[in-house]
C-alpha cells in the first residue's frame, strides 16, 4: 500500500485545492496515547492522518522506563532477578528465565535436571497466559469483547496455578540462579496435566470458532499490516511476529538453551492461509497454534520430570563473575529475549544490556503502518503484542 | 392520543375546545413518551449487563437491590447526576450543550408514532412511517454537533464516521420498509399493524420471500443505525476512546446514553410494527394485552442486538461503506422489484 503519491495532503504536507481558493488541507496530527484504550500500555503513537488513512506513525517510549539495566550495575547477579519479573509483567517466568539462563551459561554452572525441566513447565505455562492475553486484547481491538474475557477465565488458571507453586499471581520471582526457590506442591503436577488436557482439548478450539475463522474478524486482519521476510530481518522481530511473516526460528529450536533439546515440538509459521504471509491474522494464528505447541512441551516435561534436588548446592556463596561478556538469548512469549552481561570480575556486573523482543517488534510499526487506515494501525499494533515493561524496562 | 383526549374530555366536560384537549393530550403523550425512553434505558442497560455478564461466563450486576442487581442503573443514574458538568476550555460551548439534546430530540420525535397497542399512539400520522425515519436522521445533526463542538480530534473522528455511516444507513432501511408500503398502500403505522392480522401467517415477515429478505435488511441496517458493534464506528473505544462523546461527562453524556438505548428500543419497535405484525397476537384466538406482545416481540429483537453485539468484532470503517453501498442498497432495490412482481404477479398490489 504505498500511499507518499495517494493525496495532495500527502504530498507537500497541505494544499491548496484548484476549485475553492484559500481551502486547504493539510494532515490531521493527532496522539494516540499514552492513555489510550489501544496502545497496550503507556506508549505514544504520534500518528500523521489524512483522514482515515495513515501517512505516518512514530512511536514514542519511555513513559515506564525504571531504570532496570542501571539497577543491575548496583546489584549482585543474584539479586538482579527481581527485577526482571518487573519487564514483561504478563510473562514474568520467562523473563526469570531468560536472566538466570545468563547467568548460568556465562558461568557454565550447573543447575539440576528437576529444576530444569520445573522452569520449561512454568515457562510453557507463562507462555500460554501471556498468548492468552495477546489473543483477547487483539480481539478487542477488533470490537470483540468476549474472547478477551474467556482468555482471561483460562488465564486465571494459570495463575492459579503458580500462585499454589510460589505465592504469586503477577511477580514470581520463583526462578533463581542455581535453580528454582521451591519444590512442586502437592498434586500439582497432576493438576497442570488437567489443565492442559482440558485447555488443549475444549479451549483452543473455542478461540476459533468464536474468533479466529469469524468472517469480520479475518476481513479486519488478513491483508493487513504485512511484514516482509526482509522486513522482520531488517527490523530484528523475532517470536511469533518473525513467525507470522513465515520463518521458522526460534530460540527453543535454533538456540536450544536448558533441556527444549529432549522435547518434541513443532513451530507453527504464518503461511498466508487467509491472506498473505505476515499479516495480522498470521500473527495472530502463529500464537495460539503456540498454545498446543506449548501444551505439548507442558506434557512432555511433566511424564518425564526427574528426581532429584531443585537448587544447586554451591548456590549458597555470593556469585563472583570473571571478567568478560556473554550474550544469551532466550524465546521468551514476545519474541528473542536476551541478555548481553559485561563483566569486570567482581560480585556486581559492570553492564547488562537486555534486548527485548517488544522493542525490536514495536520498531516495526514506522515501516508498516504508513498507507494502513486508523483502524488497521490498532490492529496491527495489537498484532505486535508488545508490552510496554519490557520495552522500556 | 385518542384514548387520551377522551379521558381528558371526561374531566373537563363536554364544553371543552378540541384545541385545548389536543394540547393537553399532546403534551401527556409526550411526558409519557419520555418516561418510556428513560425506563427503556433502565431496563435495557440492566438487561444488557447481564446477558453481556451471562455470555462472557460471569453474572454481572449482582449487589444493588437485592435480585441479580436490578436497582443497578437507578443507582448509575444516581451517580452520574452528581457528576461534574465538564465543558473543555476550547470547546464551542454552545454547540457542546445542545448536541446531546438534539439526540435525545431525534428519539424522542420517533417515538411519537409508534403505535404500542390499538390507539395508544402519540401522534397518528397518515405519513408515520417516513415521519419516523425522517426524525431519526435528526441524530446525525447532533453527533456532527458533538463532535465538533468538544474540539477533540477523536470526537471529530467519531462524528465524521457517524455522519457517513448513518446517512448512508438510512437508504436502505428506508428501501427495505417499502415492499411493506406497496402492501398496505399506506404510510400509517397503525394501517400497517392492521393488515398484518390473522396471528403469525398474517406477519409481512413471512408473507413473501422478499419481504423476509428486507426485514433482515432492515435489521441489519438498524443495528448501524443504533451505532451498535459490528457496527458500532462511531464510538469504537479501541480506536476512537468514546468516540463523539469522548469529551461529555454527568447528565450530558447521560442524555447520549439514554438516546442510545431509547434508539435500540425504537429500531426494535418500528421492525416489530412494520414485519413482525406489531401488537398482534402470534397465535389468533388467544387474548394477551396487545402492549405486551408488543413489548416481548421488541424485546426479543433487543435481546438479538445485544447476542450480536457480545459476539462480533467490528467492520472497519471501509468495509462497513461497502456492506451499505455495494451489498445492501442493491439488495433493497431487489427486495422492492423482487416484492413488487410477487405481489403483481399474485394480484396482492394494496388499491
Amino acid at each position: 500500500m504505498a500511499t507518499d503519491d495517494r493525496t495532495p495532503a500527502a504530498a507537500g504536507g497541505w494544499s491548496e485545492t484548484e476549485d475553492l481558493p484559500g481551502l486547504r488541507s493539510e494532515l490531521l496530527e493527532i496522539n494516540m496515547g499514552p492513555q489510550h484504550p489501544a496502545t497496550h500500555g503507556v506508549l505514544r503513537l504520534l500518528v500523521k492522518t489524512d483522514g482515515e488513512i495513515v501517512y505516518e506513525v512514530k512511536p514514542y517510549i519511555g513513559y515506564l522506563h525504571r531504570c532496570a539495566e542501571k539497577i543491575a550495575e548496583g546489584c549482585d547477579y543474584k539479586q538482579w532477578t527481581v527485577y526482571t519479573d518487573r519487564f514483561d509483567y504478563l510473562a514474568p517466568m520467562n523473563c526469570n528465565f531468560a536472566y538466570v539462563t545468563a547467568v548460568e551459561r556465562f558461568l557454565d554452572f550447573p543447575v539440576p535436571e528437576r529444576a530444569q525441566y520445573i522452569r520449561v513447565v512454568c515457562a510453557e505455562l507463562q507462555r500460554i497466559a501471556s498468548h492468552l492475553i495477546a489473543l483477547g486484547t487483539f480481539g478487542l481491538d477488533m470490537g470483540a469483547w468476549t474472547p478477551l474475557l474467556y482468555c482471561f477465565r483460562e488465564r486465571e488458571e494459570i495463575l492459579n496455578l503458580f500462585e499454589r507453586l510460589c505465592g504469586g499471581r503477577m511477580l514470581y520471582n520463583y526462578m533463581c540462579v542455581g535453580g528454582v526457590r521451591f519444590d512442586l506442591p502437592e498434586k500439582w503436577r497432576e493438576d497442570v496435566l488437567e489443565f492442559v488436557r482440558w485447555f488443549e482439548k475444549n479451549k483452543i478450539d473455542d478461540y476459533n470458532t468464536l474468533l479466529s475463522y469469524n468472517k469480520i474478524f479475518i476481513e479486519r486482519t488478513a491483508d493487513v499490516g504485512v511484514i516482509s521476510v526482509e522486513d522482520a530481518h531488517a527490523y530484528g522481530c523475532t517470536g511469533p511476529v518473525l513467525r507470522g511473516s513465515g520463518i521458522q526460528w526460534d530460540c527453543r529450536r535454533n538456540d536450544p538453551y536448558a533441556v527444549y533439546s529432549h522435547f518434541e515440538f513443532d513451530i507453527p509459521y504464518g503461511t498466508g492461509e487467509v491472506g498473505t504471509p505476515g499479516d495480522c491474522w498470521d500473527r495472530y494464528m502463529v500464537r495460539v497454534r503456540e498454545m498446543a505447541e506449548s501444551c505439548k512441551i507442558i506434557r512432555q516435561a511433566l511424564r518425564g520430570l526427574p528426581e532429584g534436588p531443585i537448587l544447586a548446592d554451591e548456590i549458597k556463596r555470593v556469585l563472583r563473575v570473571p571478567a568478560g561478556s556473554c550474550y544469551t538469548r532466550t524465546e521468551s512469549a514476545k519474541g528473542e529475549l536476551g541478555h548481553f552481561i559485561i563483566a569486570d570480575g567482581g560480585t556486581k556486573p559492570f553492564r547488562n544490556k537486555v534486548r527485548s523482543p517488544s522493542y525490536c517488534n514495536l520498531s516495526v510499526i514506522e515501516k508498516i503502518g504508513r498507507g494502513l487506515m486508523v483502524s488497521d494501525l490498532v490492529a496491527t499494533v495489537g498484532s505486535l503484542d508488545i508490552v510496554l515493561g519490557e520495552i522500556d524496562r | 392520543m385518542v384514548i387520551v383526549t377522551d379521558v381528558y374530555q371526561k374531566i373537563l366536560g363536554a364544553g371543552a375546545s378540541p384545541q385545548v384537549l389536543l394540547v393537553l393530550g399532546g403534551l401527556t403523550m409526550a411526558l409519557v413518551m419520555a418516561l418510556v425512553m428513560a425506563a427503556c434505558a433502565i431496563v435495557f442497560t440492566w438487561m444488557e449487563r447481564k446477558v453481556a455478564g451471562f455470555m462472557q461466563s460471569r453474572y454481572g450486576p449482582m449487589r444493588v437491590g437485592h435480585w441479580h442487581g436490578v436497582a443497578q442503573p437507578v443507582a448509575d443514574m444516581l451517580k452520574i447526576l452528581q457528576k461534574e458538568d465538564i465543558i473543555p476550555a476550547e470547546a464551542d460551548k454552545f454547540f457542546f450543550r445542545v448536541a446531546p439534546l438534539i439526540i435525545f430530540l431525534g428519539s424522542l420525535l420517533a417515538w411519537a408514532a409508534i403505535p404500542f397497542a390499538p390507539g395508544f399512539v402519540a401522534a397518528d400520522l397518515d405519513l408515520g412511517l417516513f415521519y419516523i425515519f425522517a426524525v431519526s436522521g435528526l441524530a446525525v445533526i447532533g453527533i456532527l454537533m458533538a463532535g465538533w463542538a468538544s474540539n477533540n480530534k477523536w470526537a471529530l473522528y467519531g462524528a465524521a464516521r457517524g455522519a457517513a455511516q448513518i446517512v448512508s444507513y438510512e437508504i436502505p432501511i428506508a428501501l427495505a420498509a417499502i415492499p411493506v408500503v406497496m402492501y398496505t398502500g399506506s404510510l400509517n403505522m397503525n394501517d400497517i399493524v392492521h393488515a398484518q392480522q390473522g396471528g403469525v401467517a398474517g406477519w409481512f415477515l413471512l408473507r413473501n420471500p422478499f419481504l423476509f429478505l428486507a426485514f433482515l435488511i432492515y435489521f441489519i441496517c438498524s443495528i448501524a443505525e443504533v451505532n451498535r458493534t459490528p457496527f458500532d464506528l462511531p464510538e469504537t473505544e479501541s480506536e476512537l476512546v468514546a468516540g463523539y462523546h469522548t469529551e461529555y461527562t454527568g447528565m450530558r453524556f447521560a442524555f447520549f446514553f439514554l438516546a442510545e438505548y431509547a434508539n435500540l428500543f425504537l429500531v426494535s419497535c418500528i421492525a416489530t410494527a412494520v414485519f413482525l405484525g406489531g401488537w398482534q397476537n402470534p397465535v389468533p384466538g388467544v387474548n394477551v394485552a396487545p402492549g405486551l406482545v408488543f413489548v416481548v416481540k421488541a424485546t426479543v429483537l433487543v435481546f438479538l442486538q445485544m447476542w450480536m453485539r457480545w459476539t462480533l468484532p467490528r467492520l472497519r470503517v471501509d468495509q462497513l461503506m461497502y456492506v451499505c453501498w455495494k451489498v445492501m442498497i442493491p439488495l433493497s432495490l431487489v427486495c422492492v422489484v423482487g416484492a413488487g412482481i410477487w405481489m403483481m404477479v399474485l394480484g396482492q398490489l394494496a388499491h
